[in-house]
């Protein structure tokens, strides 16, 4: 196949940032989309031009680094999947290809289509953990948890932290990443102590670092990796208002 | 500086050793902790847990990462699950057993104190997790579940769907991040180690590599923690993500500290094949599925036909006519040889003829496909995925891929390293698999190490040796600063045509022919004649556009490339001078007659160690004999 590629570039956080022209040649159809950008990087670096800049490390669906939205899809066409999943054979000999980075103001862009994605990390540090130190903890068995509940909470912890979710929100929401961290640790029995406090700690964080506020498009699950439901978005809601009459916080 | 090889096990029966060492170890006062600075270099499980558990210590902790958050190092992408001898199944499992079962696993190759401590710690980290709200699966009674893995005949993994590592890496990094915020722990994301630095022998500090703004950094501490993973993209494909490197470690040992085992590397059995050139990286399917898939290949040489064409009495399934009592099922290392044996033989499948089927249709009859898919959906998606093909219909193409590094950084029974106060944990130290690792072990000993061991014995280090307060205009660093800067100067001054790719293609290439799943003197000593040209043909003609002062993968690249090529050759020649068969090393000189693996205890039952004399000098080997009080010494068979 022979693809035109229509690539976001740009040489640093303040840098002015442009679609660049660049032309796929020979792919075939079992390359990954991330294996056909490499190929594009190759024939550059034997021009000794510049690679072009992007994330990527497990390449199968599960570390969260790549980050590119192709024809205006955060991870692309397919559901369910992360870019570095995406194959080749899904586009047509002659088709034009646009590659942007995450747009979103708490995701500056790095280079190219990097981006960084601290706030996320912030988020997590500001309350999305249980408060237990190495060493003191009591035998696995002790809390039995329903087979129901374990599953529902794997469901959310089943989040990767790519930021797809804040991408393709027009408000850059961090609310579908925020809440399944929540919901996770909401439904355990182990989570229970802290639940007020970090709901709170955790939108309060989200509200400083410049992500928007949900108005229940369903953008984000739609193109969520690991199909990571609204209804996680509900919950979080409801954690909210409980904390603020329970806990008067 | 002469170097002394002492494995520092503590005396006294097995089962206390660990106990009487802590009760030994000298401790630090918690108001004294805090004026201790010690640097964590990696966030993966061992890591992770590593600077979470010093920062609730009391430490002062500074935590490095060459990915953008902590939580995308490569822990995150095991599937399977974690070892613990909590016996929750009442199937007679013990502390003891999963003991054995590692040294045995390991083909008797590992240090026994190490391996029983990391058995005896293994219950501990379930209860942690769990603390943590790890969601592990559960039984229908709300108690924890088990599964069974390769090499043992107790049901002892714990697991959170094919998502294991995941979950206990973000157990892991959660602790981190709540250390982050009380300020315990500092983190710097995006910064890549490339050299350790030494004052008075010992290790105080690292130099880094800004990888968002190309600055080089330095930082002082008073002990320094590699946690930064094994080497298995030396081969190029491999199932490793495609960041994982051997630089830390490789630079820790050009400043002395001895690289133990390097040729103990694991070959999965069953990963998606190459489809071609362009192919980055290998994925694994489950070593599950080989419960009820039955790999086979045709009987006849060259024969192209469709799978659905070849008719039964045509087909070879070769592990259950070779190995009629284990038969799928063989442990990891014997599958992988006998699938290379079978393509070797000119009975391969698919395009490239390097695959084998690994076939469902009979378990597909037995119990209907809803039951197949509720065990393996997701694999299957996986693999139709990536291949296109219907793995309900047609039989999935499996080939052995390079999957884990047992070898790595020599290190004592405190888990330090020939440099005082460099430690080195998870995959990237030697200490507890031996020639081979078993499923769901990895996770164990990542955790072990950074939850249980390390904050012991690094706070014996502290106490017991005078650290004078230093900072980073000591010369040491400046000096190196000065080479890790030389050396990315260099990179981008060769401004060749060869592209950084072509050539750990090639090495990777070198590497997997000669030094992979089966291995022989002529092969090792060609590829040690292949790799000092590979990479002299690097320094002279490889192409790293951009430049040093912003984001630049390529210099990354290139500069791990440059440590592989140096790298490879220890590698091979580990694996030249270990004339036995043990684990993952098969070396055809010594197999039984029935092409079996065939140790040579008499003479090779040591750990290898070895010291760097300079890049293409021959390094020196050291060697640590390994002794087995507890566990007899035999050979492993699975007919």
């Amino acid at each position: 196949m022979r693809l035109n590629l229509k690539i976001w570039r740009q040489a640093g956080p303040a840098a002015t940032g442009h679609l660049e022209d660049y032309t796929a040649d020979n792919v075939s159809p079992d390359m990954s989309f991330l294996e056909m950008l490499d190929v594009v990087n190759e024939g550059l670096a034997r021009l000794g031009k510049d690679a072009i800049a992007f994330d990527s490390d497990c390449r199968e669906g599960i570390c969260g680094m790549c980050s590119l939205v192709v024809n205006g899809v955060p991870h692309g066409p397919d559901r369910g999947t992360t870019v570095c999943q995406l194959h080749m054979r899904r586009f047509k000999d002659g088709d034009t290809i646009t590659i942007e980075p995450w747009r979103a103001l708490a995701f500056p862009i790095v280079k190219d289509l990097v981006v960084d994605r601290g706030a996320f990390d912030r988020i997590i540090a500001a309350g999305g953990f249980v408060s237990v130190n190495c060493g003191g903890a009591p035998d696995g068995n002790t809390l039995p948890i329903s087979k129901e509940i374990a599953e529902q909470a794997m469901d959310s912890a089943a989040c990767i932290g790519c930021g797809a979710c804040v991408a393709a929100c027009k408000n850059a929401s961090a609310h579908l990443f925020m809440s399944a961290k929540i919901s996770h640790l909401a439904l355990l029995p182990q989570g229970q102590v802290e639940r007020h406090h970090r709901v709170m700690a955790m939108i309060d964080q989200a509200d400083v670092e410049g992500f928007g506020s949900c108005s229940n498009e369903g953008e984000c699950e739609a193109v969520c990796p690991k199909e990571i439901p609204i209804s996680n978005i509900a919950r979080m809601t409801r954690e909210y208002v409980r904390a603020l009459l329970v806990a008067g916080k | 500086m002469a170097i002394t090889l002492d494995p520092k096990v503590p005396s006294g029966p097995i089962a206390e050793k660990w106990d009487r060492h802590k009760f030994a170890m000298k401790l630090v006062n918690p108001a004294n902790k805090r004026k201790y600075t010690i640097i964590v270099v990696g966030t993966g499980l061992a890591g992770a847990s590593a600077a979470a558990s010093l920062g609730e210590l009391g430490y002062n902790v500074l935590n490095f990462c060459i990915q953008d958050s902590p939580r995308r190092a490569h822990s995150i992408a095991a599937q399977g699950g974690i070892n613990a001898a909590k016996n929750y199944q009442n199937d007679g499992d013990s502390v003891y057993r999963l003991f054995y079962d590692t040294v045995k696993g390991g083909d008797y190759r590992s240090r026994e104190a190490n391996v029983y401590r990391l058995a005896q710690l293994s219950v501990n980290i379930i209860d942690q997790c769990v603390a943590q709200g790890v969601p592990f699966a559960r039984e229908y009674g709300g108690l924890l579940d088990n599964r069974s893995f390769g090499g043992a005949q107790v049901s002892r993994t714990f697991y959170a769907r094919g998502q294991t590592g995941q979950q206990l890496l973000l157990g892991a990094y959660q602790s981190l991040m709540r250390q982050v915020q009380q300020k315990a722990v500092r983190l710097f994301p995006r910064r890549e180690m490339l050299d350790v630095v030494l004052v008075d022998g010992k290790a105080r500090g690292i130099v880094i590599r800004n990888l968002m703004t190309g600055a080089i950094e330095k930082y002082a501490g008073d002990a320094v923690i590699l946690a930064t993973g094994g080497y298995g993209t030396a081969y190029y494909l491999s199932t490793n993500a495609v960041n994982s490197n051997v630089t830390a470690a490789w630079r820790a040992h050009k400043r002395g500290a001895l690289f133990a085992n390097p040729c103990f590397t694991q070959i999965h059995p069953t990963c998606i094949p190459v489809s071609g050139p362009h192919q980055s990286k290998l994925t694994l399917m489950s070593e599950s599925l080989r419960n009820d898939g039955r790999v086979w290949v045709p009987k006849n040489k060259g024969d192209r036909r469709p799978p659905d064409q070849i008719p039964e009495d045509e087909r070879d399934y070769y592990l259950e006519r070779k190995y009629p009592s284990f038969g799928n099922l063989v442990p990891r290392d014997v599958a992988s040889r006998n699938a290379k044996q079978a393509c070797d033989d000119g009975r391969g499948v698919g395009e490239s003829g390097l695959a084998v089927y690994l076939d469902f249709k009979d378990a597909i009859g037995r119990i209907g496909v809803d039951s197949i898919k509720e065990k393996y959906g997701n694999l299957f998606q996986m693999y139709q995925k990536i291949t296109d093909e219907d793995p309900y219909k047609v039989p999935m193409r499996i080939y052995p891929a390079m999957h884990y590094a047992m070898g790595g950084l020599w290190v004592d029974y405190n888990l330090m390293s020939t440099i005082p106060g460099l430690h080195v944990l998870g995959e990237a130290n030697f200490s507890d698999h031996g020639a081979n690792r078993l499923g769901a072990s990895a996770l164990m000993q990542g955790l072990a190490d950074g939850y249980f061991v390390i904050p012991y014995t690094i706070g014996d280090y502290l106490a017991a040796n005078p650290l004078p307060k230093l900072t980073i205009e000591h010369d040491a660093f400046k000096e190196a600063a000065d080479n890790v800067q030389k050396r990315i100067d260099t990179l981008l001054s060769v401004k060749g045509a060869k592209t950084i790719r072509s050539i750990h293609r090639e090495l990777g290439a070198v590497l997997w022919d000669d030094v992979g799943m089966s291995r022989n003197e002529a092969g090792l000593r060609r590829a040690l004649e292949r790799i000092p040209k590979l990479r002299d043909d690097f320094w002279h003609n490889v192409s790293v556009p951009g430049t040093p002062d912003n984001l630049n993968q390529s210099l990354e690249y290139a500069g791990r490339v440059a440590d592989y090529l140096e790298f490879a050759e220890l590698l091979t020649l580990d694996a030249l001078n270990r004339r036995e068969s043990c684990g993952g090393h098969f070396r055809e000189e010594s197999q039984t007659p029935e092409n079996e693996a065939l140790r040579d205890d008499a003479n090779y039952s040591y750990a290898a160690a070895w010291e760097f004399k300079g890049v293409g000098k021959a390094p020196e080997l050291h060697k640590e004999p390994l002794v087995f009080d507890e566990v007899h010494l035999t050979q492993r068979s699975y007919k």
